[in-house]
């Protein structure tokens, strides 16, 4: 038992959290004649450390991933969700969310055809949510900066929420708020069975064009969350954000509602906040707010349903990740 | 003949119709290309990934990025070249 968990803990924090690499661009940093005991050389150690470690895992990730994304093209999720229904269709939807690609461009097209294939509304806006706040890429990257335990609980309540607002807004019966689009009605188009080659080939693009796409912000990111590392007092900070202030969970969703990120640039600022003191639920909810909820998304969004059902849809997102940071906040202790 | 490359709202989608355009051009063929970009159009393919392409049409891809030689490989193998 021992040995397993020293072995988890070396894997942990070398292999997903590459401790090595800090050191490593510490001692080049000195070497360079930069004391990484300054406010200045201590940015730069965080700033190299954290940008090379998350473009790593980010490219061996979307490898990965994709390569079982490509089992799971959104035509054969609509075809595998049609034969279920109630919280079981809910929660398949969620899950599937998960691994189904999917970029914000493609959320109207999207939207239109899972609707136009039947879909209950709010079996489509499990999937709408749980589809870019969890997916297996942001799993590993947790893990490798926060630990299992709380990857694991960002995952679980991330999904909770999915299905839990899918299903509230699935009860509503808004149905009538989704604007009509003419079409062809439902059109199943085949995908054709790729080869093994193929889908590594696919695999191989997603890297090159995530990575190509997400870059700025995870420089953005880092360069956040070194500027909070080193430069932003802990006090203000907690004055803020920290416990001592009941709204932090609040102000820390509304900030990130409106703001447009990618998970992996998130996770930089959220990794510093957490080691400046900020309580887990306050940074659980931060991140959610961000990735699950975008101005850009929810104009988009705007073309497709009518305002009513945008607000109400907003507004349980919202809720809901309100109510997540208070409880992480409240009972997170059992995590540490 | 007619080629539509469905998207147009990010540069994934963007590129693949310029792409697409040149292999038309490379191949000889006596096509028309369009960029659609109209969610309604799209969807009315059974499209719900883009970029997408659309040959008299008929869609042969979707949710693929093209580079030249990708979009001149996939009209010929669809045209029978």
């Amino acid at each position: 038992m021992e040995s397993l968990r020293a072995a988890w803990d070396f894997f942990q924090n070398q292999v997903l959290g590459m401790h090595w690499l800090n050191t490593l661009v510490g001692r080049i940093l000195t070497s360079l004649g930069v004391d990484t005991g300054t406010r200045l050389g201590g940015s730069a150690q965080f700033f190299v450390y954290d940008t090379i470690k998350i473009l790593v895992l980010l490219s061996v990730l979307i490898y990965g991933i994709s390569y079982i994304q490509s089992f799971f093209p959104p035509e054969r999720t609509k075809k595998i969700l049609g034969r279920f229904h109630g919280l079981t269709a809910n929660t398949l939807s969620a899950l599937l969310g998960t691994v189904t690609p999917f970029c914000s461009c493609s959320s109207i097209p999207l939207f239109i055809g899972f609707t136009n294939a039947g879909l209950p509304l709010g079996v489509t806006f499990s999937f709408l949510i749980s589809s870019p706040l969890v997916d297996l890429g942001s799993l590993i990257l947790l893990m490798s900066v926060f630990g299992a335990k709380i990857a694991v609980a960002y995952v679980s309540v991330g999904l909770v929420l999915a299905v839990a607002g899918g299903t509230i807004l699935g009860r509503l019966g808004l149905e009538e708020y989704v604007q009509k689009f003419k079409t062809a009605g439902s059109v199943d188009i085949e995908s054709p069975d790729l080869t093994r080659e193929e889908r590594l080939q696919y695999s191989l693009e997603q890297v090159r064009e995530t990575v190509g796409r997400v870059y700025p912000y995870v420089l953005v990111g880092v360069g956040i969350g070194a500027l909070i590392h080193n430069w932003i007092p802990a006090g203000w900070i907690q004055t803020v954000l920290g416990a001592r202030n009941p709204f932090s969970v609040v102000l820390a969703t509304v900030i990130g509602v409106p703001m447009y990120a990618d998970i992996f640039g998130t996770i930089p600022v959220a990794e510093a906040l957490y080691a400046k003191g900020v309580g887990l639920g306050t940074i659980l909810s931060f991140m959610m707010a961000v990735t699950a909820l975008s101005l850009p998304s929810i104009v988009m969004l705007g073309k497709v349903v009518k305002p009513k059902l945008l607000g109400i849809f907003v507004g349980i997102v919202t809720f809901g990740i309100i109510v997540i940071g208070y409880l992480f906040n409240a009972f997170g202790f059992v995590l540490a | 003949m007619n080629i539509k490359v469905l998207g147009a709202c990010c540069k994934r989608s963007l590129e693949t119709y310029e792409n697409t355009k040149l292999a038309a051009k490379a191949l000889g063929l006596d096509a028309t290309v369009e960029n659609i970009g109209d969610p309604g159009e799209i969807a009315g393919y059974g499209v719900m990934r883009t970029p997408a392409v659309v040959v008299d049409e008929k869609v042969i891809s979707q949710g693929r990025f093209l580079r030249q030689k990708d979009a001149e490989a996939l009209l010929k193998k669809h045209l029978g070249l």
